[in-house]
């Protein structure tokens, strides 16, 4: 008989030590890309308007650390909330839709289609609608910007199921929630994930760019907008630096849960 | 004593609506319980097509199907039977023990029960000290076992296998007819068997029904009369040739049967006068 030695699981050290490794060069990338910029706008005497120097925009993110906090804050709980919205609402539709598939079949061509436009073109629309000064008029747009790719992957994992899946459920006389709840939603997983990480950038676009158009002033999008027509350069790229973390950020969390969440998935074995 | 035949079909028949096939024609078996019985066949015969209707995945055209007495719907129901399928199709999400306990879970077994059951199938299958792992992480052979034992974690009085060993090694293969001759001994179960191999056929049936294609018919039933329990001697044994003989030659006739209409005619005509 066989045997397959199970897989050993690397002590929690070796981890971390293999996880160094993996980020040294990626961090060694970054420290040279940025004493380089600042090198060249030193160098080469770039005006400050059109390139400021890194370390220009960290004194900056010092100075105004208060300012940026609180804006980043601001425009980050609109992105998760449209974040949170959209996404409840994108599942939700691919549930019902992968239940009622001729529904489906019926709306899906536009959902593609809807996938395909530049949705933050109606960001001023959103905002007239859901009053410009108000966070729930940037949660809007986020949430249509999240909303269709959620849908669509949901959607492509719950009908994406091998039919002897189904033809097994069946043998255990499954009714159609069970089916859903052990074999459906388990698959749509990995496809939920993909999906929840492209969601948390485009809610950072939506909320920014939202907040370009008209905004509260606490926001960083406003922040951004004004200080690039003020020539406040440095401040315009300290708070794009920080919208850049936190969309970092945001993006990470979530693919720290699917990390935990998709630990039985072939694609965790390299670890 | 009067005990229901395990498996009951009269008048058979299984016409797609797409293409307008004609997969199964009038078909008749009654298979007893205890009985291993394997249905054999060209492809396009029909015969995974009659394993569905058995099981109430696939509904007939025309005919009665009766699974422990009851109608194939009320046996699917009672989750009479345990279906293997020629993939394992495990889910990847859940582990080994996870994957056996399925059904049990369906069935509403406490923890406690689960447990203790799924030990002793890991055992049954010789897959213990695997319960931990994920399906990717073991062999073809292995994934194909815990199929096995998942399907007889209820102990269902029937077990439908449509192809089971199809995809594995010969040398697997015949390792794990010997572990399926044993768990069919130790379990007592029904048997209903869809192979492509004749020695397979054999080797592991009591009886095996020979179908022939297009549209899927009995062509004849072999009663495979070799002792029991049966191990590497069966297939040395001197009847065994002449069995597998017997069969060749009703897969062959069911061609026959079938041949004017079909191109391949010449072939056979060539192959006999060889």
């Amino acid at each position: 008989m066989s045997v397959v030695a199970p897989v050993p699981r690397g002590t929690l050290g070796a981890r971390v030590g293999r996880s160094a490794i993996d980020w040294i060069p990626p961090a060694m990338v970054l420290v040279l890309g940025i004493l380089l910029w600042e090198g060249l706008v030193r160098g080469l005497d770039v005006q400050r308007f059109l390139l400021p120097a890194p370390s220009a925009i960290l004194d900056t993110l010092r100075e105004e650390r208060d300012l940026l906090w609180s804006a980043g804050i601001y425009t980050f709980t609109e992105a998760l909330g449209g974040w949170v919205i959209g996404s409840a609402l994108g599942v939700l539709s691919a549930i019902v839709l992968a239940r009622f598939r001729s529904l489906g079949r019926a709306l899906m061509p536009f959902a593609i289609a809807a996938n395909a436009v530049p949705i933050i073109a109606f960001a001023p629309i959103t905002n007239q609608w859901f009053g410009p000064l108000e966070k729930t008029s940037k949660m809007a747009i986020a949430a249509i910007l999240v909303f269709f790719p959620v849908m669509v992957n949901t959607l492509r994992g719950l009908t994406s199921v091998r039919p002897q899946s189904i033809e097994l459920m069946r043998s255990y006389a499954a009714g159609e929630i069970e089916t859903l709840r052990r074999v459906r939603i388990p698959n749509s997983l990995p496809f939920l994930f993909s999906a929840l990480k492209v969601a948390t950038v485009l809610a950072m676009i939506g909320a920014v760019v939202g907040e370009y158009f008209l905004s509260s002033q606490e926001a960083l999008g406003f922040q951004i907008r004004n200080s690039a027509a003020l020539f406040q350069f440095e401040l315009a790229w300290a708070a794009i630096t920080v919208a850049s973390v936190l969309g970092i950020l945001f993006y990470s969390a979530v693919a720290l849960v699917e990390r935990r969440a998709l630990r039985w998935h072939p694609s965790s074995r390299s670890e | 004593m009067t005990q229901a035949a395990a498996v009951s079909i009269t008048g058979l028949s299984k016409r797609f609506e797409r293409g307008d096939v004609l997969a199964l024609d009038r078909i008749d078996l009654d298979v007893q319980p205890g009985e291993f019985v394997s249905l054999i066949g060209p492809s396009g015969c029909g015969k995974s097509t009659l394993l569905r209707i058995i099981g109430d995945l696939i509904r007939p055209t025309d005919g009665d199907v009766l699974v422990n007495g009851k109608s194939a719907h009320q046996a699917r129901l009672d989750r009479d039977y345990g279906i293997v399928f020629q993939d394992a199709v495990l889910y990847d999400w859940r582990t080994v023990a996870k994957n056996i306990a399925l059904p049990l879970e369906m069935a509403g077994w406490g923890r406690r029960r689960r447990e203790s059951r799924v030990q002793e199938m890991l055992d049954l299958v010789e897959l213990s000290g695997f319960q931990k792992h994920h399906p990717w992480q073991l062999s073809g052979g292995m994934q194909q076992r815990v199929s096995i034992a998942r399907a007889l974690s209820f102990s269902p009085p029937l077990l439908l296998m449509d192809e089971p060993f199809g995809a594995l090694d010969e040398m697997t293969r015949e390792r794990m007819n010997n572990e399926l001759l044993r768990i069919w001994q130790e379990t007592l179960s029904t048997v209903v068997f869809v192979t492509h191999s004749i020695a397979e056929s054999v080797f592991l049936s009591t009886r095996v029904a020979v179908m022939s294609a297009r549209p899927g018919r009995i062509a004849g039933i072999v009663a495979i009369d070799l002792p029991q329990p049966r191990g590497p001697d069966t297939r040395e044994h001197p009847h065994f040739a002449e069995l597998i003989t017997q069969v060749r030659r009703l897969l062959r006739k069911g061609h026959a049967l079938d041949a004017p209409e079909e191109d391949e005619t010449p072939l056979y005509v060539a192959e006999e006068g060889l």
